[in-house]
């Protein structure tokens, strides 16, 4: 990944201060993106060498297509999740924006890029609708994107009932899907890097982006130094929302076909892609570019095992456990490790840092 | 009520109770429902009124009153289980094969075991909540994949069908006493005895203080870890009883079984007041959200809303119930300061 070096430090920011007494190779290499973009290379690689097929022209370029939405998705969700919050709503809204642009483009004869907008619109203010209600009113969002989840899939029924809509029209139709000359690249990884340069830098790059981990850790604190917590959570539900919508749109193209099912059950998918990067489910730490790796790991395994003759079903079993097992890692691990190092590590620690917070104090004793 | 840690309450006990069920906020959806059975029975009179109507008004909640219960309990104690879907399928699925390898085995050890094997599912996912101390919504977000796989893979495009079910546990998914399903009395007698557990039991309580601070419930000395677990295994084990009542209900099973019922079940329990972060709410509130649930899916093609836009009513009847909440508890704090201002 091209964000993997730059971010990384930045990341480690959101530590305790005793982090720092590691050196700089060790911070870069023992974390959980860093596993994860390790567990990336290895399936990557083991899938290369053992399973037939996955060498064939055509298997990154049918993972990426496929995968295009969740990592679309995935970008905007890691900032959700990072506030503590999160969005279940965000296929209903995909699949609402499918279906605008759907019926614009085809019953009403719009052209593709002017539907787009209106659907990318639409799901921004759908987005807008969450982050109003867990910003402003105060309401756990856990609770209204389950409501908005059922109320964005009833609009997506509602609004195209029984009918399949397809057969959208010109040459845009194909474009996200087309190859980027002969390489295994759709297109569509084009405004994927763009966004996921954009989202990286606001998030790791920006006072925004501290405002967002601030957050995190604790709501009330980031509102005594001074962030405006209610817009911020606002502007991040805004942002996707929108993003949900561009990949309904690009859902809808790439299939050329929208029913009301378009998209369910993908933000199971996007939050376990998450998860599986690294970022905590309680807020407050997590990294995009171990987001990346996460959702990436999923397509790999995905296809690897397809390729393999493997049902859907392997692939869930799969996704399950590493969602489980990745969480009990992420906080059983240190907690082990927090009984461990006082005898092994501690001695270097307090050299290097003589006075610094809790850790060391407790070494002093 | 908080108010009676003001001021001894002055009333004699059947006015207070009086009290009690007009402040409640139960009453608003019993409310809610009573108005959409009077609406599309005024419209249709066979909605209620005739025999079929009211068995189908009675029965077709059962499923997720089961769910909804075991759902709340979960959830009252800040913690969350999506893998019911799951395990209601999976238990659709073992009746099946329980029956297929032995026919004439006995329905009250049919309804056990999906029990027992519900039971053991919710405290795998206990186990896993309470020792690892890990957010219950990503555990069972993973156990929900791992099961539904698990069942997909065992059952590939199979189905247990009618056949595969002796009549005398299909009649039962029909079966009425007295008007009433079975199913609904099994159903209402389990929100019953769970409602009176949580209400007056000191586990029961302790679900409560669990829910509403962690942390403090710890210190006083809770048997936190113990309580929280035998909530997932009390909703697991509903969520296996339920999966037992769909293939007696529908006589069949497949791998899709259940799938989708858990946002069902947390809809339910979010429409029928129990906050999402734990602590308040009550059994009651979560039957009343699943009967609601249901019959508004039923009532609407009957009230002129084509069916097409029920799931934009229900998501619009659980944001508006959770911005409900979230007004009359504002209300609440600003009298209880006012109270204590004045005192």
């Amino acid at each position: 990944m091209s964000t993997a070096t730059p971010v990384a430090p930045a990341s480690a920011e959101t530590r305790t201060y005793p982090a720092y007494s590691r050196s700089v190779l060790a911070r870069l290499l023992l974390n959980r993106e860093a596993a994860v973009i390790a567990a990336l290379v290895v399936v990557f690689l083991y899938a290369l060498g053992n399973v037939q097929y996955f060498d064939g022209p055509l298997t990154i370029y049918n993972l990426l297509k496929e995968y295009a939405p969740i990592l679309l998705m995935a970008l905007p969700m890691t900032l959700i999740i990072v506030t503590g919050e999160i969005d279940l709503s965000v296929a209903s809204t995909l699949g609402a924006s499918a279906a605008v642009t759907g019926v614009l483009v085809v019953d009403h004869d719009l052209s593709v890029p002017s539907a787009a907008v209106v659907a990318i619109v639409v799901g921004a203010l759908l987005g807008a609708l969450n982050g109003f209600f867990v910003a402003y009113v105060g309401l756990p969002s856990l609770a209204v994107t389950i409501g908005s989840l059922a109320l964005y899939r009833g609009l997506a029924e509602g609004l195209i009932q029984d009918k399949r809509i397809s057969g959208f029209p010109g040459a845009l139709r194909t474009w996200p899907t087309e190859r980027i000359g002969d390489t295994q690249y759709p297109n569509i990884i084009i405004p994927i890097i763009v966004l996921a340069v954009l989202f990286g830098l606001l998030l790791h790059f920006t006072s925004f982006g501290r405002s967002v981990f601030e957050i995190g850790l604790s709501d009330e604190a980031a509102h005594f130094s001074g962030v405006n917590v209610a817009r911020t959570k606002l502007i991040l539900f805004t942002l996707s929302g929108a993003v949900a919508a561009l990949a309904g749109v690009y859902v809808a193209l790439k299939s050329n076909s929208v029913a009301t099912d378009t998209g369910t059950g993908f933000e199971l998918k996007v939050i376990a892609g998450v998860l599986l990067g690294g970022v905590s489910i309680f807020g407050g730490r997590g990294a995009l570019h171990g987001v990346i790796a996460g959702v990436l790991l999923i397509a790999v395994l995905n296809s690897a095992l397809q390729l393999d003759g493997q049902g859907s079903e392997v692939i869930q079993i799969i996704i399950g456990l590493l969602l489980v097992g990745s969480v009990i890692a992420s906080n059983f691990l240190p907690r082990i490790r927090a009984l461990l190092p006082r005898r092994a590590v501690a001695p270097e620690v307090t050299s290097k840092t003589p006075v610094n917070g809790d850790h060391t104090r407790k070494v002093a004793q | 009520m908080s108010t009676s840690t003001l001021a001894p309450s002055q009333e004699s006990p059947a006015t207070r109770a009086l009290h009690t069920v007009l402040r409640s906020r139960e009453l608003a959806i019993v409310i809610v429902l009573g108005l959409i059975i009077v609406l599309a029975t005024a419209r249709r009179s066979s909605f209620v009124l005739s025999a079929d109507g009211w068995r189908d008004t009675l029965l077709a909640p059962s499923i997720l009153l089961l769910l909804a219960v075991g759902q709340m309990v979960v959830v009252v104690t800040r913690n969350v289980d999506l893998s019911v879907g799951s395990t209601l399928g999976i238990t659709a699925y073992v009746t099946g094969k329980i029956f297929v390898a032995n026919p004439d085995i006995s329905v009250v050890v049919v309804f056990l075991a999906g029990l027992a094997v519900g039971a053991v599912i919710g405290a795998i996912n206990g186990v896993l909540v309470t020792l690892f101390k890990v957010p219950a919504l990503v555990i069972t977000l993973g156990t929900m994949y791992v099961l539904r796989g698990a069942l997909t893979h065992e059952v590939g495009s199979d189905r247990m069908n009618a056949q595969d079910y002796p009549a005398h546990f299909e009649r039962l998914g029909t079966q009425q006493v007295l008007t009433i399903p079975v199913l609904t009395i099994i159903a209402l007698v389990v929100v019953a005895a769970v409602g009176y557990y949580l209400h007056t039991a000191r586990g029961g309580r302790e679900l409560y203080a669990i829910g509403s601070d962690p942390d403090a419930a710890d210190l006083y000395g809770l048997p936190a870890g113990r309580r929280v677990l035998g909530a997932f295994v009390l909703c697991g084990a509903l969520a296996g009883l339920a999966g037992v009542f769909s293939a007696a209900r529908y006589a069949t099973a497949f791998s899709g079984t259940g799938s989708g019922i858990e946002l069902q079940a947390v809809a339910a329990v979010v429409i029928g007041g129990v906050a999402i972060f734990g602590g308040s709410g009550t059994v009651w509130g979560a039957a009343i959200g699943a009967f609601l649930l249901v019959t508004i899916n039923r009532a609407l093609p009957i009230l002129g809303i084509s069916e097409f836009w029920q799931g934009a009513v229900v998501g619009a009847l659980i944001i508006g119930s959770i911005v409900l909440d979230r007004v009359l508890s504002i209300r609440r704090t600003h009298q209880l300061v006012e109270a204590r201002d004045h005192a």
